[in-house]
């Protein structure tokens, strides 16, 4: 087989910034958590302040992206790789804005005592990392079962929303004064439902990557 | 669709050596059709077996058939003169005749006949506007052909092989010898020549394969390997050899 030194050379480059910025999206979702739980709002100020860096990473890698496109002219299954990297890392970009929604939350809630302990919605978090982490090893390991694997935890994730939404409404219900909290935990926990699903979308790109289609299942 | 040429269980020796395979395929009428494939593996010798230039080489023996508008042309009683006018070549070097760039159009309308002084004026005009080259040499259509550009000499081949007026045009690596300036002045005129006649080329440019044709077909060792549309072959080829090769992983 012929070599394709240059090629795979920056193929790896823009892979390696895709690892990095999965790291930094995967500390967000983590921090943004710990952040409400922990009602701490300094942290939720730097999550705020440093979703700006995932905004560059994006950027930097769509412009590597776009120049290995133009001087590599990539085809076949390279050629896939390069259009579903441009896609993840809007994915991830967007994942970023999702935490710094979260951590916007966590300054609202500054001046107020939670009505309850969070349970879930931490659980639902760690889940909706790990996915994230997941799908982009799955990805650049070329590891159709484990993209497949994550695409379906989704419906656990799911299923932890319907969860919280009932307990939440249960709670309103009960107390209407609790109305106000009750609307904001639920969508912070809509917020990693839709983080989640972003890394479902990760998940179908790996299979575009190596199959050439979207069949999940 | 109509289907120009139907292609079945063709083989080619050189003597004891085996050039094509097994080779069954299609080619449909007033599409573009690009041949890729490592050097060798038989691309030029199956562009040849179209229009029976083959013939010309001594120890060439083929088997199997090619049917070009439903008739076999290896049947005993095929015009193989009427075969090579309807059938035209165009090479990888630009080869005009050491005449003028008027006499490189006449020179195939003279041999099939046409004498009519007025009749070979429009056919000069006619092709030369054909390939866009009317403009830049109609000043100077009795002036030597090998005064032309690489570029331009090349459209002039291309002008010579529709003087005769034939149906499909077998391209050779008809660019590989011009710069890209002259190579896309070709592939813009080969979507034009497409509406009126059917085109196979053979091309070792990916991109340029891309570009231009319909349906791909990768030829590894004398065999056809994998035919089919052209944007499935360059995003998602079926074989895995095919991609290989289009990635620059072997070849
Ligand atoms: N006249 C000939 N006599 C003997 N062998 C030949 C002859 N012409 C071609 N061959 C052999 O047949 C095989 C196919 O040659 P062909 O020229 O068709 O390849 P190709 O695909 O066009 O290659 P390239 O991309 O280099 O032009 C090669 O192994 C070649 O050496
Ligand atoms: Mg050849």
């Amino acid at each position: 087989m012929a070599a394709r030194p240059q090629m795979d050379h920056e193929m790896s480059i823009i892979t390696n910034d895709l690892l990095e910025m999965t790291g930094l999206v995967e500390e967000a979702i983590r921090l943004a958590i710990k952040s409400l739980t922990e009602k701490d709002s300094e942290l939720a100020r730097n999550i705020i302040n440093n979703d700006e860096e995932i905004d560059d990473l994006e950027d930097s890698i769509k412009d590597k992206c776009l120049k290995f496109l133009a001087t590599q002219q990539p085809l076949a299954g390279d050629l896939r790789y390069m259009i579903s990297i441009m896609q993840m890392v809007r994915d991830l970009e967007r994942i970023g804005d999702h935490c710094e929604d979260i951590a916007k939350y966590t300054l609202r809630f500054e001046n107020e005592e939670y009505m309850k302990q969070l349970i879930d919605i931490p659980r639902m978090a760690e889940m909706a990392a790990k996915m994230v982490k997941n799908a982009i090893d799955a990805f650049v390991n070329r590891d159709l079962r484990l993209a497949r694997k994550v695409w379906k935890a989704d419906e656990e994730v799911d299923e932890l929303f319907r969860n919280i939404y009932d307990e939440l409404m249960g709670m309103v219900d009960q107390d209407a004064s609790r109305a106000n909290q009750s609307v904001m935990f639920l969508f912070i926990a809509a917020h990693l439902e839709r983080i989640a699903d972003y890394a479902t979308n990760i998940c179908e790109e790996t299979v575009f990557t190596m199959e050439g289609n979207y069949e999940m299942e | 669709m109509e289907t120009k040429f139907e292609i079945e269980k063709l083989n080619l020796y050189y003597g004891t050596f085996q050039a094509l395979k097994e080779i069954d395929m299609s080619i449909y009428g007033n599409k573009i059709t690009a041949l890729i494939g490592p050097s060798g593996c038989g691309k030029s010798t199956f562009l040849r077996t179209l229009n029976r230039m083959n013939d010309l080489i001594q120890g060439v023996k083929i088997e199997g058939m090619i049917k070009f508008d439903r008739e076999d042309i290896y049947g005993k009683d095929y015009d193989i003169i009427e075969l090579r006018k309807k059938v035209g070549m165009v090479f990888q070097k630009p080869n005009p005749f050491p005449k003028t760039i008027y006499e490189n159009i006449v020179y195939g309308p003279k041999i099939h006949g046409e004498k009519d002084k007025s009749t070979l004026d429009h056919i000069v005009e006619q092709t030369l506007k054909e390939v866009a080259l009317w403009e830049e040499v109609k000043d100077r259509l009795h002036k030597p052909a090998l005064g032309l550009s690489g570029g331009q000499q090349q459209r002039l081949c291309i002008a010579r092989c529709l003087a005769v007026e034939p149906e499909v045009i077998l391209m050779d690596e008809p660019t590989s010898a011009l710069d890209p300036v002259a190579t896309s002045k070709i592939e813009g005129l080969l979507e034009e020549l497409a509406e009126k006649y059917t085109i196979v080329i053979v091309t070792h440019n990916m991109q340029q394969a891309g570009r231009v044709s319909d349906y791909t077909s990768f030829f590894l060792n004398g065999k056809v390997i994998e035919t089919d549309k052209t944007e499935v072959i360059f995003s998602n080829p079926a074989n895995k050899k095919t991609e290989d090769y289009i990635t620059g992983r072997f070849g």
